[in-house]
């Protein structure tokens, strides 16, 4: 029991530095990002100096996250006169909490074995046993049922910022929120079912083991190749959850000043903008978890790698781990730095688009899919006989 | 009550796209690969050492592009052994609109061809207008302008003056069209 604790606690810890430094490498990344594409320099003249000498840690500006972070904290807290202190106070965490929560139930590695990773160590061996765990924090049977859950909560936080506000942009930019947020929520549960159809299980972890090997002798057996339109379709729909640009109706500087966090300031606003950040990760990780392997690599299982011919190189059990985690963290850093080419690219869309966009366009086109899964799931597992 | 029915409003430049552009998606794709191929070659060149960007840095970068005669920095030019050439005569500082230049006279005895220098000249470039009236009025080509610029970005206002030394140091130039003979030396031949 204690040993439970004990991996469960590091796990914990390490999901929240990978999140939080993920939402603070984020906001520099976006802006170098959006920069290097518009033949700019971007963010570079934040430094740290070492004290007590003249060595100026410049890094390419990346401590431009630090320096925001800083500015958040000195600003003056500034309070609208409302009725309702109590959730205004609370609409931020109510956002930004359910956004962590998320990846509790995200593998972020494959199977720890504490007894074979410190097999030199025989006090370490007896006290784990044969105990293994999933390199996941909760490890629940209900995984995606509850992504869904705490991703449906982000919009309660923003109506309640809307409505404690007081003011009319942010009763607006609450109520757009709402709207989209419902909207595309359904849509992305949709794609959603073909993948469960497919693996059926809601496991997350059981859905990436499914994920290992080869399907047809040379593709990985991932599911964007088996939901090619799913992941297009989840994609989109996750990027209009989060509110960026092609769907940053809620907030729309342009016309809403900021939308629902308008009356916002100092770190309150910044939890806004940092959930915003970490829900760039989130959706990341659990895009490669449903659609990219999750930390599987092609050709490599928990023996090591097995080369086309049939040539295994095994590998020790802690650096299958470390790559495991590794190759998780490099794809979800591909993936948000695609969600940022995404936001500077494109154009953005009219509130009425928006809306007709998820109703007339996803929705239709998330149902055909699933439709179209469902007879082919049924006709290759039989067709009913 | 009866209402019009809306109809929408033709306008003479209706976008006209094909079934193609209006399906979005594979447009959209289009346009991410022109994006993503100009922050790849970018990065590119960002990574193999090059520079992947169209700005230059300020202050640190001088720009490749100034005209040859772009009135940048003040030099004062130097006589043969070094001294300034200036006479301190003062006009340029008369004519100056900005008026940012400060000059205090000095005078040499033993140098019978040039006794007159300055001992001070600085020039406060927060105030400075770059207009070249200095150099054109200068009877002794002792005051030029060369493209580059000052450089001089400052939180204070008080360190963007330049002073005798840098001005006359920082790229001496002796090539004066109205040379002085160098000062006598003492016990020299005269």
């Amino acid at each position: 029991m204690m040993q439970d604790l004990v991996v469960h606690g590091l796990f914990i810890v390490y999901a929240i530095a990978v999140l939080m430094t993920f939402g603070l490498i984020l906001t520099w990344v976006e802006r170098k990002q959006a920069a290097i594409m518009a033949d700019r320099i971007g963010a570079n003249r934040a430094y740290l100096r070492i004290p007590f000498t003249q060595i100026k840690l410049v890094w390419w500006g990346l401590f431009h996250g630090l320096a925001d972070g800083m500015k958040m904290l000195l600003k003056e807290d500034f309070r609208p006169v409302t009725y309702d202190r109590m959730a205004y106070a609370i609409a931020p965490w109510v956002v930004f909490a359910p956004v962590l929560l998320v990846f509790a139930v995200i593998p972020f590695g494959g199977r720890l074995t504490p007894a074979e990773l410190f097999s030199g160590s025989p006090t370490v061996v007896e006290w784990f046993g044969d105990r293994s765990y999933a390199l996941q924090i909760a490890p629940l049977d209900a995984g995606l049922l509850v992504v869904f859950a705490f991703g449906g909560l982000t919009v309660i936080g923003s109506m309640l910022a809307g409505w404690a506000s007081n003011n009319k942009f942010s009763m607006l930019g609450a109520i757009r929120s709402a709207s989209q947020m419902i909207s595309y929520e359904l849509v992305m549960g949709l794609t959603v079912l073909g993948l469960i159809l497919i693996y059926g299980t809601v496991d997350l972890v059981d859905i990436v083991e499914q994920q290992s090997g080869l399907i047809l002798g040379f593709l990985p057996a991932w599911g964007i190749f088996y939901q090619p339109f799913g992941a297009v379709l989840f994609l989109t729909a996750a990027q209009a959850e989060n509110r960026r640009i092609p769907f940053d109706l809620p907030e729309a500087e342009s016309e809403l000043i900021a939308g629902y966090f308008t009356e916002y300031s100092a770190m309150k606003m910044g939890l806004f903008m940092f959930a915003e950040f970490i829900e760039i990760a989130i959706i990341a990780a659990l895009f490669t978890t449903l659609f990219l392997g999750g930390y599987n690599l092609p050709w490599m299982s928990d023996a090591g790698f097995t080369l086309p011919g049939g040539h295994l190189i095994p590998m020790g059990h802690g650096a299958v781990l470390a790559t495991q985690m590794i190759v998780f963290l490099v794809k979800v850093m591909l993936l948000c730095s695609f969600q940022i080419l995404v936001r500077w690219s494109l154009p953005r869309f009219r509130y009425d688009q928006l809306l007709r966009f998820a109703w007339k366009f996803m929705l239709p086109l998330a149902l055909a899919n699933l439709v179209v899964t469902v007879v082919a799931v049924w006709a290759i597992r039989g067709g009913g006989a | 009550m009866s209402r019009k029915p809306f109809v929408r409003r033709k306008y003479w430049n209706e976008p006209t796209m094909t079934w193609w552009e209006r399906f979005y998606l594979f447009e959209i794709v289009r346009g991410l690969s022109i994006t993503g191929g100009v922050f790849l070659r970018n990065m590119g060149r960002w990574m193999t050492g090059r520079k992947g960007a169209l700005t230059a840095y300020y202050p640190e970068e001088i720009r490749s592009d100034y005209a040859r005669r772009n009135r940048g920095k003040h030099i004062l030019t130097q006589r043969p052994d070094g001294n300034p050439q200036c006479i301190a005569c003062n006009m340029c500082a008369t004519v100056c609109p900005a008026q940012c230049i400060e000059i205090e006279a000095g005078f040499d005895p033993a140098d019978t061809s040039h006794p007159k220098s300055p001992t001070r000249f600085e020039i406060d470039y927060s105030r400075c207008i770059f207009c070249g009236l200095c150099v054109e009025a200068c009877p002794e080509d002792a005051i030029r302008m060369v493209p580059e610029t000052p450089g001089l970005p400052s939180g204070d206002r008080h360190r963007m003056w330049i002073d005798r030394e840098e001005l006359l140091n920082w790229n001496p130039q002796r090539d004066v069209a109205k040379p002085y003979p160098p000062k006598p030396v003492p016990g020299g031949q005269p």
